[in-house]
Order: C-alpha cells, then sequence, then structure tokens
C-alpha cells in the first residue's frame, strides 16, 4: 500500500501519538497545540524506547543500592568502583527490531551505540557481548538473519578494535518473526574521570561532533523500536541507521582525548531520538535549558527539514557542553582526529529546549531575523514524560508453581522414546543450543586489546586489569524457555545462572545489567509477562545482595506468527581480585575428584532435554530456592578462594551428563562417575534444576570441599573421578523409587561414550543445524 | 638505555596500544609516530601495528600506503631500517610493495578470529632470532584479508631466497596447505610472514604482540617480539652496518 492509498490520519497519530498522549502534550504546553516539529519532537521522545513510558513504574521497583555503585540507571552505563582509582562501566541494549529489517547494519549499529553509551562515561570499552537469539535454524530467514548479524557485529566491532567476548546464540521457534539482539558493551575508567550526561552552566556551548547528520534513521526510536512488524514492510527501511565504525574508532579516542583533559563539562551520545534527545535529557538533568541553532548542524545532504535535522538517527555523533574558552582546544582535538565539529548551541537557563532558523551571534543570541520555530519545556520532553498504567492479566493457561500444599507433579512419565542415554547426551551435544558456538565467534576478534583471558565458548569471559592483579568476569544469560512456562522464574533464574557463571571463576558479582524483551505492552499478558520478570529480577538481585545499575527495555517484541517468549537477557559483571586465583570449567588432572554440589529437584518443562524429547504437559520447571542459590556462590567463591578447587562448571542446559561432558572436553579427560537415581533417569542427568555445579578437585581435598559445602548448607557427594578417555555414568538404580516400567523400562543402566565422539558431536552441531556443514 | 621503537598509528589502528605494551614488556622505549608526520624522529626501527588504517572500506591498507609517515617509513626502509607489519601493517608494506606478495581475502569469505600455530621458517633472521626453535608458536590471528597470494615464479623465488619467514602449520607442526583446517585464510603454501630481499622489512599477518604473555595464553609471540627489538639495539649502536640482509 503507498503512502497515498492510506486513509488520512491525523498528524499525531501517523507520528505514533495517541490521542491522550496528544491531550497531555497540549497539558505540558499550557494548553497550545504543538507545532509539526514540536509534535515530531515529542514523538520521539515519548516512544517507548526512549520514555519507557510503559515500564517505569514497574523499573522503580529494582534494587539499584549497591556497594560501589557510582552511576547508576538514568546514566548512559552503569558504573562499579573496582578499586585502584579504577572503575568499570557496563551496559547491555536492545537493537531487535533493526536488526529484523537489516540484519547486518541493525546488529553494527547496535554494537556501536552501546560503545558510545560506555565512552560517553569516560570509559574506554574494553568488552563486547552479544547475545542473539533467532527462530528455526533450518529456516531460511533464520540462516539470513544469523549470516547478517554475525557479520555486522564482527563487521563493527573488529573494525573498531573492541573484542567480542562473550555472549549467547540460542534458537527459539518463538524468536522466528522476531530476532533479539541483545549487546553488553564493558568500559574501563580511572573513576575521577567519570562524565555525565548533562548540559550544566548557562552559557556554555553545545557542540556536536562526529558523523554529519543525514536522513538515515529518521523516526527509529518511534517507527521501528515502538511497533509491532505487520509485516516486512520495505517502507521501514529508511528507519534503519547505517553504522560507520571507523567513524566510531575517532570518535573513541577524540571523547577519550577531550575527557581526559577536562574539555568537557558533560558529555552525550545521540542515539534514539537524536539531537532532540541528546539536547532534553542533558538540559533536563542539568535543570537547563538549550537553544538550538538549527542552522549550524552539519548536515550530510542538502534538503533536510527542520524535523528531519532534529530527530534524525544518523551514527557516531556526540554532543557536549563546553565552557566557552575551551573551545579552541575541543576544536583542535576534534579536528586532528578527522571528525566535523560545530557549535550548534547554548546552554540556556529558562528549562526550555528552544529552537532557531537563522543563526546565533557570537553572544549566543538569536541573530536579528532569526525564527524561533519550537519551543518545548526539556522536562516535558524527559522526566516528566507520560506513563501509562498498563493492566497487566496472567493467562487462563498459566503454567505456575502448583498451589500450596498440592504434590509437586514428579515427571517419570516423560516419553524417552527408547534411546539409550548415551545417544540422547550427543543429540543434545551436537543440538543447534548446545553445541559449540566457534563457527560464529571465529567470525569476532575476541583478543584485540591484549586482555582476553578467557574469551567466548566456555563460560564466562575474563579480561585482565592491566597495572593491577585484577580481573573482569563476565557474562550474559537468558532462560526464554523456562519463561514460557513462568516469567518470574524465568527472570529469576537468568540472574541465578548468569550471576553463578561469574562465581565459579571464583570472581565476585558486582552488578547487574538487563535488556527486558517483552511483547505488546497494551496487551494484558505480555504485560503481565514483563511485570512478573521484574518482579524476578528484583527478587534474585536482592537475595544475591546485587544492584541492578541500569539497562534497556525492548516491547513490541511480535509479529505475524506471534510474541516472543519472554526473554529477560542478564549481564553481570564480577570482579576476581587475584587473577592467579582463577578457576575455568575444564578438567584439569587425572585422578582428581569429581563432586555434585547441590540438590537435583523433578520437572524438564523448559529444559533442552525436553526440547528434543519432548515435555508431558502436566510438568512444570524444576523449582529455584533464591536463598540457596546466594548459598551456593558464597560456597564456591570461598572454596576458589581457598585453592581446593581445580574446576568448576554449572548445571545448566542439558543438565549434569552435559556439564560432565563440557569438562571432559575441554580438558581433554574422561571420568567415570556414579549416581544415585531419586528421581527418573531423565531428570537426573539431563534435567536443568538451577543450583548445582559439577566442582573436580585433587582428591585429597575432596574431604575438605565437602565440609566446606555442608557448611554453607548445600548438598554434597563426590560422584566419580578424572581419568580415561570415555565419560562414564553409572546410574545407580537400588537408589530409585517406583518401578523400571514406570521410568522406561528401555533405559540403561550406564551412559559410556568416548570424549572423542562427545567432540565431534559438539564440535560440528551448530554448522549442520545451519547448513553450513553437511 | 632502551632502544626506541616507533609505533605507526592510523586514524584506524587498534592493536597499537598492544604493541606499545608487548615492545613496553621486551624492554624497548615505544616512540607513537602519528600518521600525519613526515619523519620517524630518529627511532631505531618502526612497527606498523594492526587494525583499520583509514577505515578499509575500499581494500586494506591501500589508502594507509599513501600517508605522510609511509613515505617517511618507505625511505627508512630504503636506508635498511628496521620495519615490522602485524596484520594490517602487513597489508599496508604490501600494498606498499616493502615486502612481496599481497593479501587477498580470506579464501572463506569470512573474518577469521582464532588461535593458529606457526613455524618459523629460519631462526637467522632480525625477526626471529630470539625465537627458542621453530615452533609450532601459538597466537590469535583477526583478519578479513589475509590470504598470502602471489604467482608460483614469485613464490618459487621466495621459497629460494629464504623470504618465506612463517608458515601456519597443524598441531604436529606440519605446514598446512591452503585447504588445510590449521590455515586460516587460504594462504598459498601456508604462507603466514614473508620478508624483503634485503631481510631488514617484514610482515606478518597473526598477532605475536597478543601473544607475548602467558596469562594470555601464549607466549610464544614474545620471541619474535624480543628479536625485533635487539635487533633495533644492534641497529642503533652500528647504524651504518645493518643495511646487508642476513643469509
Amino acid at each position: 500500500m503507498t503512502v497515498a492509498e492510506r486513509p488520512v490520519e491525523p498528524l499525531h497519530r501517523r507520528l505514533g501519538v495517541t490521542d491522550d498522549e496528544l491531550v497531555a502534550i497540549r497539558d505540558r504546553l499550557g494548553g497550545r497545540d504543538p507545532n509539526e516539529l514540536e509534535l515530531a519532537m515529542f514523538s520521539v521522545m515519548w516512544s517507548e524506547h526512549c520514555s519507557y513510558k510503559s515500564s517505569k513504574p514497574l523499573l522503580r521497583t529494582l534494587p539499584i543500592a549497591g556497594e560501589g555503585v557510582v552511576a547508576g540507571p538514568g546514566e548512559n552505563a552503569g558504573v562499579i568502583s573496582i578499586g585502584d582509582g579504577l572503575a568499570v562501566a557496563f551496559k547491555i541494549e536492545s537493537h531487535n527490531h533493526p536488526s529484523a529489517v537489516e540484519p547486518y547494519q541493525g546488529a553494527a549499529t547496535g554494537v556501536g551505540g552501546i560503545l558510545r553509551d560506555i565512552f560517553t562515561m569516560g570509559a574506554r570499552p574494553v568488552a563486547v557481548l552479544d547475545a542473539l537469539r533467532f527462530g528455526d535454524p533450518a529456516d531460511a530467514r533464520t540462516r539470513h538473519l544469523v549470516d547478517g548479524v554475525v557479520r555486522g557485529v564482527g563487521g563493527y566491532g573488529n573494525c573498531v578494535g573492541v573484542p567480542t567476548v562473550g555472549g549467547e546464540l540460542v534458537f527459539d521457534p518463538s524468536y522466528g518473526g522476531n530476532p533479539l539482539v541483545n549487546v553488553m558493551a564493558i568500559g574501563l575508567l580511572e573513576e575521577r574521570l567519570l562524565t555525565l550526561a548533562a548540559a550544566p552552566g548557562p552559557g556554555n556551548l553545545v557542540v556536536l561532533y562526529g558523523s554529519a547528520t543525514g536522513r538515515d534513521g529518521i523516526g527509529g526510536a518511534s517507527v521501528l523500536a515502538s511497533a509491532t512488524f505487520t509485516d516486512d514492510d520495505p517502507s521501514k527501511r529508511p528507519s534503519v541507521q547505517v553504522g560507520d565504525p571507523f567513524a566510531e574508532k575517532l570518535l573513541i579516542e577524540a571523547s577519550l582525548e577531550l575527557i581526559g583533559r577536562g574539555l568537557v563539562e558533560g558529555l552525550q551520545d545521540l542515539g534514539a531520538g537524536g539531537i532532540t534527545c541528546a539536547t532534553s535529557e542533558t538540559a533536563d538533568r542539568a535543570g537547563t535549558g538549550i537553544l538550538v541553532d538549527l542552522d549550524a548542524i552539519p548536515r550530510r545532504e542538502p534538503g533536510l527539514v527542520p524535523f528531519e535535522v532534529m530527530i534524525s538517527e544518523s551514527q557516531e555523533r556526540m554532543c557536549a557542553a563546553v565552557l566557552p574558552d575551551r573551545w579552541p582546544e575541543v576544536r583542535e582535538v576534534c579536528q586532528r582526529w578527522g571528525l566535523p565539529v560545530a557549535i550548534i548551541g547554548r546552554v540556556t537557563d529558562d528549562g526550555d529546549i528552544a529552537i532557531v532558523e537563522g543563526g546565533l551571534d557570537p553572544d549566543g543570541r538569536p541573530n536579528p531575523g532569526a525564527r524561533e520555530i519550537a519551543r518545548v519545556p526539556a522536562s516535558a520532553l524527559t522526566s516528566e514524560a507520560i506513563v501509562h498504567d498498563r493492566v497487566a492479566a496472567a493467562p487462563t493457561h498459566r503454567r505456575g508453581a502448583p498451589a500450596p500444599g498440592a504434590p509437586a507433579t514428579v515427571s517419570d512419565r516423560l516419553p524417552e522414546r527408547g534411546m539409550d542415554p548415551g545417544a540422547v547426551l550427543l543429540a543434545l551435544l551436537g543440538s543447534a543450543n548446545l553445541s559449540s558456538r566457534r563457527g560464529v565467534f571465529h567470525q569476532y576478534d575476541s583478543t584485540v586489546g591484549a586482555d582476553t583471558v578467557a574469551g567466548p565458548g566456555r563460560g564466562a569471559a575474563v579480561l585482565r586489569v592491566r597495572g593491577t592483579t585484577k580481573a573482569l568476569v563476565a557474562t550474559t544469560d537468558g532462560n526464554q524457555a523456562v519463561g514460557a512456562f513462568d516469567p518470574w522464574l524465568g527472570a529469576a533464574l537468568s540472574v541465578a545462572e548468569a550471576t553463578r557463571n561469574v562465581s565459579i571463576t571464583g570472581a565476585r558479582p558486582l552488578g547487574v545489567t538487563n535488556c527486558l524483551n517483552y511483547g505488546d505492552p497494551t496487551r494484558p499478558e505480555a504485560f503481565w509477562q514483563l511485570s512478573e520478570g521484574v518482579r524476578g529480577l528484583a527478587d534474585a538481585c536482592l537475595a544475591l545482595g546485587l544492584p541492578v545499575t541500569g539497562g534497556n527495555v525492548s516491547l513490541y517484541n511480535e509479529s505475524p506468527t506471534g510474541a516472543i517468549a519472554p526473554t529477560p537477557e542478564i549481564g553481570v559483571v564480577g570482579l576476581l581480585d587475584d587473577m592467579e586465583t582463577l578457576v575455568g570449567p575444564a578438567f584439569g588432572r587425572i585422578n582428581d575428584a569429581i563432586l555434585l554440589v547441590g540438590v537435583t529437584v523433578p520437572g524438564l518443562a523448559g529444559s533442552a532435554y525436553a526440547g528434543l524429547a519432548g515435555g508431558a504437559t502436566e510438568d512444570d520447571p524444576p523449582a529455584l530456592d533464591l536463598a540457596r542459590e546466594a548459598a551456593l556462590q558464597r560456597f564456591i567463591r570461598e572454596a576458589i578462594a581457598r585453592g581446593l578447587v581445580a574446576s568448576a562448571q554449572d548445571i545448566s542446559g542439558g543438565g549434569l551428563a552435559v556439564a560432565l561432558a563440557e569438562g571432559a572436553m575441554w580438558g581433554g579427560h574422561g571420568a567415570t562417575v556414579r549416581i544415585g537415581v531419586s528421581h527418573s533417569p531423565a531428570v537426573e542427568l539431563f534435567g536443568e534444576s538451577p543450583s548445582r555445579l559439577v566442582v573436580t578437585c585433587r582428591a585429597r581435598y575432596a574431604a575438605a570441599l565437602e565440609l566446606l559445602a555442608r557448611q554453607h548448607g548445600q548438598t554434597v557427594e563426590t560422584i566419580g573421578s578424572v581419568g580415561g578417555d570415555r565419560l562414564v555414568i553409572e546410574l545407580a538404580v537400588g537408589a530409585a523409587t517406583g518401578d523400571v516400567e514406570d521410568r522406561g523400562g528401555r533405559v540403561a543402566d550406564a551412559l559410556d561414550v568416548s570424549v572423542r565422539d562427545l567432540c565431534h558431536a559438539w564440535e560440528h552441531g551448530l554448522s549442520r543445524a545451519l547448513g553450513w556443514e553437511g | 638505555m632502551p632502544v626506541r621503537i616507533g609505533v605507526v598509528v592510523f586514524p584506524g589502528s587498534n592493536c597499537d596500544r598492544d604493541t606499545v605494551h608487548a615492545l613496553d614488556l621486551a624492554g624497548a622505549e615505544p616512540v607513537v609516530l602519528w600518521h600525519e608526520l613526515a619523519s620517524l624522529e630518529g627511532v631505531a626501527a618502526v612497527v606498523l601495528p594492526g587494525g583499520f588504517a583509514y577505515g578499509d572500506y575500499v581494500r586494506a591498507g591501500v589508502i594507509a600506503r599513501f600517508s605522510p609517515v609511509m613515505r617517511a617509513v618507505e625511505a627508512f626502509a630504503r636506508d635498511g631500517g628496521l620495519v615490522l607489519g602485524i596484520c594490517n601493517g602487513f597489508q599496508v608494506l604490501a600494498e606498499a610493495g616493502l615486502v612481496p606478495g599481497a593479501l587477498l581475502r580470506n579464501s572463506s569469505l569470512r573474518f577469521a578470529g582464532q588461535e593458529i600455530a606457526i613455524a618459523a621458517e629460519r631462526l637467522d633472521t632480525r625477526f626471529t632470532h630470539a625465537l627458542a626453535g621453530h615452533g609450532p608458536l601459538r597466537m590469535p590471528v583477526a583478519h578479513g584479508e589475509g590470504r598470502f597470494y602471489a604467482d608460483d615464479a614469485t613464490l618459487d623465488l621466495l621459497e629460494r631466497d629464504g623470504q618465506v619467514i612463517f608458515r601456519y602449520v597443524d598441531g604436529a607442526g606440519e605446514r598446512a596447505g591452503p585447504d588445510d583446517a590449521a590455515n586460516p585464510n587460504g594462504s598459498l603454501r601456508g604462507i603466514a610472514g614473508v620478508m624483503n630481499a634485503a631481510g631488514n622489512v617484514a610482515g606478518l599477518m597473526p598477532h605475536p604482540e597478543r601473544a607475548s604473555e602467558a596469562i594470555l595464553g601464549s607466549a610464544d609471540g614474545f620471541g619474535i617480539i624480543r628479536s625485533l627489538v635487539e635487533s633495533a639495539g644492534r641497529a642503533a649502536s652500528e647504524p651504518a652496518a645493518s643495511v646487508v640482509g642476513s643469509r
């Protein structure tokens, strides 16, 4: 349908502003109607993406206080002190909708945007982790998206010289029409250089540097990120921004030099909402206003109309507040790095964003004959933007925990399809979600910067902090499979798993950043999923004593095939004080004892095994005890600090069998273990009960390690030892309850697979799933 | 006194800081040389580091070779000065004709970021003499255009004259042909690094500066960095005698 054939709608609706929002805009303008330019500014700033108008009341419930937090939510990135005068800045953000339309540029600009959030704070970006979610890997469209997104992440990150050290790649049918591209970036800064996104000091210059402004990304926030896809609509393509990583590299170096030399009073990157967002947010934070000199803004092409200039999302641009006498130095730095730079306005004391055509005089007053074409209170665009009370309603088919007193559902009757457990393990290791991601992360530069101690592929990423004994440990985790059953549990589990993955290296988690990917918030069920997710996030962070330092909300993740499974993507950064104590997941030494820590509980719903073998309709996901999780993480950190631990791996996707297989494959040693069957063989081997670890240690330390675990209230058992070239798991059926027939009579009593076969399945699984090899 | 070694910084260089760090560890005094400089400030050797010199949107290194600093580097190399190009630096040297061959897009047509192994063909060059042995030396590669190419006659000459200094090898130390998994980019005859006929200019695609400390998983590359620093030290003490190629 062409534009001309569309029924004529009032302008505000065409810009995505609802009728009640128009009433609220009038209210903030003293009763008058906004002109077209002002309406365009409101439309981007009151978009879901910029205003958090649906999620704000929920986000207020998150714990934000924590040890060492120097910047939290509301700033471009969270910042936490790590001692030695240093601090770490980190944040995760989504670029889902642009990536669905144009995967390469969508992903590339996702990387660019989150990097800017980091260096805007004064931090040098040191790492990127990308969490990617797609539909069926056999689907041609999925393959196209995977290829483009992976190339985009690499194309941008590799060029700017920030290593891609981790992330996730998950396939789930719910992402078929709507992939998720969540990118987390981490930076290091000297705490004294912490720079905030504010425009203080009336009379100061407002300086724009970086790329010139063009027509790309017009309405990205309002058109793309804040509406459901109705079809593969080519008219949205101009809304996707185009990335220039070389310009970003220049921007990083110039910005860090400006900050290091104390030349800027405040700094903000231009992302969603472009100049409108950067000026209104910085002014509102400082309690000032900004007079924008529209003619002074460098343009990429002639003929841009004012609203295009004000809301363009052209990439690689920065906005700084600068003392007038510092301007010559600022200009020199930008020009040396080859970046266009211009004074585009003045900080004022009236609290308004005012836009003038016709230029300003040297004192920052409009020239004679200049025309003011817009004037809006900065606060009306940002802190006083509309907030909606959305309606939450649990779906009638809700699958939650059983009512108090009701017996827990036991998963004994799951179809096991006559497969022997060794074949199941190989199928799991070779599955699209659990196999090696090497084919993807080999397209990324994971070692530039020469600080990568542990890169992608084997648990959390580890980066040394040069000049100290410390290391940063980072991971991203999300659990949509459980979230589809119980959005509270999915979110809480994601926090538990991400922090556990940090703790098992010996590092102490510092804080949490989150990217909340959900459906259309005007749909009560989707809003219920979001509110349950935020509740799970808050509960888990409180139980683990961690602050949420920032993040991003991505709603309207829906397509004609339906909404995505609720996906809270959790990023965690931890600190290891002494790099020498670092522990990895690989079995390191023959004859080391293997310990299983934690309790196995029933429930296979949402597991990789259920995805393979099919789920029982009455089944639930395994329950999570947050207090036990916190104790488990305290235990493993203490055990590692005491030097008792040789390797530690958490039990998650694919259960105990996969965790053991990973330790064996990565260490190049086999293992022989014996476990009792308290539930069913499937639950014991492949169940994904949280709060469990596989730990190895020297045999003579096993007793001490068991004692320490019990002191932390953990159930613990030495189940075997490292050695040989096969993984052998014996199931001690004597400990089981119920008839053999009920548990599936054809299940063998031992799993026995060579490490070589494990490796073969694991290494080729993803390439086969994506059709990269036959 | 530590020997001064220049590290050229193009606007899109992104391994300059890593290279400075590795040179520092090897006892040199790194000197940053901005791409607009017309002189090399009296350094005893020059490293062209990895990165994307001017964005490399056209072809890696094709613009960088015309930069002011490269005119100075070319003159320095002609006078027998020691020059090492790593990754993008190798691409720039090849574009400038300071080392033989060309670096084409990887045969996979994808970026290759992984740990590989190389073997030093010779231990008697100014870039390899401090290595404890031929290898295999484990270190990362990270490039999209690293496939070494020259015609057969040129390749034969390079091998005859000892100008091939590094080759990709498999776990057993065997040379990795263009189609072998151990060859990350399809380089002909497994060539990972070459030098000019005079033996004073060398380039390699892998990153020895990222494999110069055990904490990073490998220190196998440090011998290459130390070779350069020691050779530069000798060149600084006897500047006139350094022109003759080895062998």
